[in-house]
């Protein structure tokens, strides 16, 4: 028989994007260690349904720390206390038994709560429609080799490209800053020949699309790489503000 | 005007005022250090601050530095304020960053009240009374008496230990916001902002502590 343990949890409740949210406290009893947090939830979720409750409403999909969907501030951490993990990775065997988890949404004035602890990250799209793209017509796919790039260039733009969009950046930044999400998606165009033609106007576009949308200036106190579930780096926050300044004493 | 509409103009305000008041925090330091060596020599040099032309002109620009600098950090943090939201975390925040880095506006605000009094204490016995038309006190004479008092020297090093903590932050994020490269430099621009401002703080704090046992 699986090891299993007793938790108390209290999460955020709240009907829509304007009513008035408050905690709730629910007692799980015998959840199995190897059971993932989002497992939990669904346990959660089906006694709340066969007790004629609400159930609570909570972003996924992959499960599996590819599509940026899962979200959750849980005891003071975005995507919990494991590093380099989404929360759909996240296990229970990270949790004591008898312990409390707080779980409450990503909370930022660029991140509305739309329901319980699910949150509006459109504005992450808006910044993306901005300008994080390549707008010419780039074909199928190369011969391996046939545009040169340095092996450093490569690794270093596989990195940025890494980040899910999950928001987890802003969640944990005390400015509510978007910066760390915004500097990895300009980075993976700005590092490879495909996106350096429009890397000026990229840079610009998508800084003023941010600053529009109510996220906050960065302070470096590097909260959302420590945070970040795929560990992209505050190196690309440095290159975004370098592409930036470049771009405009260009004009 | 993109260097006070955008969030990445308004931070490099912050950087490139935080710097130039680092040149001047260094100079400063350097002078000070004079006394420990010679109170004659330091004599020489507050006669050079106190009527050298060039040093007037940059007086008021050095104000203008601390005014931008502090103007800044008030509109930006007022921003990020807004930025984060209204609704805490109740669980508040457990991520492991430096202290200083959270408490850049508390230091700033400890760093510029011990500076008034500090203005009132020397530079207006010095340089405003040259400015006035007057002669100013002997730098020696105020340097040996200002620091027998205990209370002053107790404040004025846990002023400097202030300006530690918001140097050990501020150095290396100026750089940062510059744009200066990331993964190598970042480390390296850590520990030359670590070691720059321990020089700073160990050489204003050992002129306070050597003129008050001398």
């Amino acid at each position: 028989m699986d090891k299993t343990i007793n938790i108390t949890l209290k999460i955020w409740r709240q009907r829509g994007p304007k009513e008035k949210g408050a905690f709730e406290t629910y007692k799980l009893d015998g959840i199995s260690v190897d059971s993932s947090f989002l497992e939990m939830l669904d346990i959660l979720n089906e006694k709340l349904i066969n007790e004629g409750k609400e159930p609570v409403v909570f972003d996924h999909d992959c499960r599996e720390g590819i599509c940026g969907m899962c979200s959750l501030y849980i005891n003071g951490h975005p995507h919990g206390p494991d590093e380099g993990i989404t929360t759909c990775q996240l296990h229970m065997r990270r949790f004591k038994d008898g312990e409390t988890i707080i779980v409450e949404p990503w909370r930022s004035a660029g991140f509305p709560v739309i329901r319980d602890l699910m949150v509006d990250r459109h504005a992450f799209d808006k910044i993306m429609q901005a300008g994080g793209y390549v707008s010419i017509n780039t074909g199928g796919v190369p011969d391996a080799n046939a545009i040169p790039i340095s092996k450093a260039d490569a690794d270093e733009a596989m990195d940025s490209a890494s980040c899910i969009g999950c928001g987890a950046c802003v969640a944990a930044c005390k400015n509510g800053s978007a910066m760390l999400f915004v500097s990895a998606k300009v980075s993976q165009l700005a590092l490879l020949p495909q996106g350096k033609i429009e890397r000026a106007r990229r840079a610009k576009a998508m800084v003023a699309k941010m600053d529009e949308l109510g996220f906050g200036n960065c302070t470096n106190t590097g909260a959302c790489e420590i945070e970040c579930p795929k560990n992209v780096s505050i190196s690309n926050i440095a290159r975004l503000n370098r592409e930036f300044l470049k771009a405009k004493l260009q004009d | 005007m993109w260097l006070i509409n955008s969030s990445i103009g308004r931070k490099l305000i912050m950087s490139l005022s935080g710097l130039f008041l680092i040149l001047f925090l260094t100079l400063h330091m350097v002078m000070n250090f004079v006394a420990v060596f010679s109170l004659e020599g330091y004599d020489a040099v507050c006669e050079f601050m106190g009527t050298n032309i060039l040093i007037q002109i940059m007086v008021p620009v050095l104000a203008a530095g601390f005014v931008i600098h502090i103007v800044y950090a008030i509109i930006l943090t007022l921003r990020n304020q807004k930025a984060r939201g209204n609704d805490k975390y109740a669980s508040s925040s457990k991520t492991n960053i430096p202290w200083a880095s959270k408490n850049m506006l508390v230091l700033g605000i400890i760093v510029l009240g011990v500076l008034c009094f500090h203005l009132t204490d020397f530079w207006a016995k010095m340089q405003l009374v040259e400015w006035q038309g007057g002669h100013s006190a002997l730098g020696s004479t105020l340097i040996t008496t200002v620091f027998q008092n205990p209370i002053v020297v107790a404040v004025y090093v846990i002023w400097v230990i202030a300006l530690w903590f918001h140097l050990t932050h501020g150095f290396w994020s100026a750089f940062q916001t510059i744009g200066w490269d990331g993964r190598t430099w970042y480390p390296r621009l850590k520990a030359i902002g670590n070691i720059y401002a321990t020089i700073i703080a160990v050489g204003f704090i050992t002129v306070a502590v050597y003129f008050f046992f001398v």
